[in-house]
């Protein structure tokens, strides 16, 4: 399961971030690193980006992005 | 001066009112070298020997994006004397990991821990002493915004500084495999490293984690390439993980374990609960746009209505009465003709009608600044985002654009708060696309002369051309000169926060500070030459009649270059360029020329000049062609370059005629 299927309300557990260059060493350096766990709190009106929540503080990415992050636990809030 | 020191930190920790609190009004802003990221340069408040620089806001010392670099190089290669890393308290996770990253760089280093305030009115709380033992370094818990904390932020700080002991504890928080990986680089590089004047702990931490730069910088030999490749990949077979993922997680986990030891929370801070509340509404699924564009016509009607338009008149009046006075001193003192020209007519006219958009300059900047400190620009970003991805930009870029609507000289300089370079040139370029105020009344010339009954119709349809022009030229933009890679949309969403008076006042005064000083240098050069075009002929000789002008004479040179827009006046060609101090001078030009005296007859003499059809090709070069000298200068001051800004004004003015020639051919062959 990838970050960007995931419904606002739910959250998960990273396994792994996919991707290269540039945008993957971002996603590293906001946080987003294996075991970490995030929550989707907000899809943008146009249906794109969406809003996260993790590691105390919020942060909001594209689905795009989103589809890098690979899940390995998903839960409710 | 003595000692440099360098602020560093995340965006949204506090970092420009932290600057501000620790060097007042002492400050001295440029660019760093070779792009266009500002640098701001201050002196410590109470030490004249002492100065502080203030470095992009960022999250990493990663190899990718320009700030970093920026900040990279600027630490390892003019070597100041400590870095002051402030710290978002109530984000204190994310905030770590780039001072664990800093620290690398064996420079003193104090941490500025701020929002402390926050982080105990709602029951939580840091052991500061603990932190402070765990990273090596001194901690000082600060309130940027309140103001605590900042003398004993100082004290630390000048106390390390003028300390004999620059020895930096050696900080060990990489484990296991990471930590042997690491450990047998720094054997291999050592000379290397030295040479090159990196740190050694920096130099083998970016080796492991494969950052380009360094490779080349330390000049690594094929045969070291080797061997750094294998002790790398060794360690990403036992991790089970890549280089860059594992050296990431290794510093996340690190600091997660500080966090247990030091940081006691029971629950969200209160602005981050408020933050979640006001977001229900601000970004909401419905009401988010809508509410978002109510903010903008509310500020715009502000800005342009009730509180800039009557301080812009009230300008106006001074410099008129100023004028007059200066105008009759002159003349009772029977100074020559030429010199009063130049000064009234020249000067105070030209740097006059422009100095008179100051005041909306400084309002629209308030409004700007507040949305910016608050937090909301980030939302704004986070709803728009979507329609601006298409061409190339990001949600970021959608309020200068925006604000271009108004003007192009606060939308440019609005673009300084985006945080990538790509960006920010590409919505630099675009946003004179957006019909701008001063050109109302041209379109209000025209449409009064050649279509009266659909005025509103023909000027609906210049907006929508501009914008459409904005995003043909983004995609074009997008797929020759700033092709490759975008810059990700990974943006923090802070909490909403009351902005600093202190920070809004500093940024307004900065604003206008910065149009002042335009208007007196090459909107003031600017002037002057048009002036002088339009004063003399080609004998040097003043002209009663400005049609035996240069400017007149250049204007029926260049006027069959129009042929293809449908029109061929000198008169036409002359107000194209006398529009180039500031747009509403076509109206102005063309009346002069024309000798109209009255509306009716500006529009019976314009019939004459154009038809319908070429008279909206006209329309339409006015619209996009090269923005005034007001917004030029600010482009230059913008992109830091002046050969790029004509290339800008350049491309606008190509962009404008074949936009112009494709509407007039077109149309002749519709019609």
């Amino acid at each position: 399961m990838t970050l960007d299927n995931i419904k606002p309300g739910q959250g998960g557990i990273i396994s792994s971030i996919g991707g290269h260059g540039m945008l993957r060493r971002r996603l590293l350096d906001m946080g987003l690193t294996p075991n970490t766990k995030v929550k989707v709190r907000k899809v943008a009106p146009m249906g794109d980006p969406i809003e996260l929540s993790l590691r105390n503080y919020v942060l909001t990415i594209r689905k795009e992005e989103a589809s890098k992050i690979e899940l390995k636990e998903v839960f409710s809030i | 001066m003595k000692y440099i020191f360098a602020l560093a930190g995340n965006q949204n920790a506090g970092k420009t009112t932290l600057y501000n609190a620790l060097t007042g009004s002492n400050q001295h802003v440029g660019n760093f070298p070779g792009v266009t990221i500002e640098k701001k340069e201050g002196q410590i408040k109470k030490y004249k020997d002492a100065s502080l620089v203030d470095l992009p806001g960022i999250y990493s010392l990663s190899p990718y994006s320009m700030e970093e670099v920026v900040t990279r190089d600027f630490l390892l290669k003019e070597n100041p004397d400590l870095i002051i890393n402030i710290i978002d308290a109530t984000n204190i996770e994310r905030n770590l990991y780039l001072s664990l990253q800093l620290m690398e760089l064996s420079i003193p280093m104090v941490i500025a821990l701020n929002m402390m305030d926050e982080v105990r009115a709602s029951g939580n709380s840091i052991d500061v002493k603990r932190l402070s033992d765990h990273l090596g370094i001194p901690v000082v818990p600060i309130s940027a915004s309140k103001g605590e904390g900042i003398s004993e932020l100082i004290d630390v700080v000048m106390k390390m500084a003028q300390s004999q002991d620059k020895s930096i504890r050696k900080l060990d928080f990489c484990t296991g495999e990471v930590h042997k990986a690491i450990h047998s680089i720094s054997h291999l590089i050592e000379d290397q490293a030295r040479e090159a004047g990196y740190p050694l702990r920096f130099a083998a931490t970016k080796l492991v984690e494969g950052d380009e730069p360094t490779f080349k910088e330390l000049n690594i030999s094929e045969n070291q390439l080797h061997i750094i490749n294998h002790v790398v990949e060794d360690m990403e077979m036992k991790l089970e993980i890549d280089r860059e993922a594992a050296l990431a997680d290794m510093r996340y986990v690190y600091i997660e374990k500080i966090c247990e030891d030091t940081v006691i929370k029971k629950q969200e801070t209160n602005e981050q609960i408020r933050s979640e509340k006001i977001d229900k509404i601000l970004t909401h699924k419905y009401f988010g746009i809508p509410i978002f564009i109510g903010i903008m016509f509310v500020i715009f009607w502000l800005t342009f209505g009730l509180i800039g338009a009557p301080l812009q008149g009230y300008l106006e009046e001074i410099i008129g009465v100023t004028t007059e006075y200066v105008s009759d001193l002159m003349i009772r003192f029977e100074v020559n003709d030429l010199l009063h020209s130049l000064v009234i007519d020249g000067i105070f006219a030209g740097v006059g009608s422009v100095l008179s958009f100051l005041p909306l300059i400084v309002v629209l900047f308030f409004f700007l600044s507040f949305l910016e400190d608050s937090g909301y620009m980030a939302r704004v970003a986070f709803l728009m985002d979507k329609l601006l991805r298409k061409i190339g930009l990001s949600g970021r870029s959608f309020v200068p654009m925006l604000i271009g609507f108004g003007c192009s000289v606060p939308a440019i300089m609005a673009t300084r708060t985006l945080s990538s370079e790509r960006d920010r040139k590409m919505t630099i370029i675009l946003t004179p696309f957006m019909s701008c105020s001063a050109k109302l009344p041209i379109y209000g010339m025209i449409t009064m002369a050649f279509f009266p009954e659909n005025a509103a119709a023909v000027m609906i349809s210049l907006y929508i051309m501009g914008m459409v022009v904005a995003i043909l030229s983004g995609l074009l933009l997008k797929s020759t000169i700033f092709k490759g890679e975008p810059i990700p949309f990974v943006m923090e969403l802070p909490a909403y926060r009351i902005p600093s008076r202190k920070s809004i006042i500093l940024n307004m005064w900065d604003k206008g500070k910065d149009f002042i000083e335009r208007a007196f240098t090459i909107i003031f050069l600017g002037t002057i030459i048009i002036w002088f075009l339009q004063s003399f002929s080609w004998s040097f000789n003043m002209v009663e009649d400005s049609t035996h002008s240069i400017l007149a004479s250049i204007g029926s040179v260049i006027s069959p270059v129009f042929i293809p827009l449908g029109f061929n006046d000198w008169r036409a060609s002359t107000a194209i360029i006398t529009g180039l101090t500031a747009k509403e001078a076509v109206v102005s030009t063309l009346s002069v020329l024309t000798g109209a005296s009255s509306d009716l007859q500006l529009s019976t003499a314009i019939s004459t000049i154009f038809s319908p059809l070429s008279s909206f090709a006209f329309l339409t070069f006015t619209l996009l062609y090269m923005p005034c000298i007001a917004a030029f200068a600010a482009t230059k001051r913008e992109l830091g370059s002046v050969r790029y800004a004509v290339m800008t004004a350049v491309y606008q003015t190509v962009t404008a005629y074949v936009v112009g020639m494709l509407v007039y051919q077109i149309g002749n062959l519709i019609l």
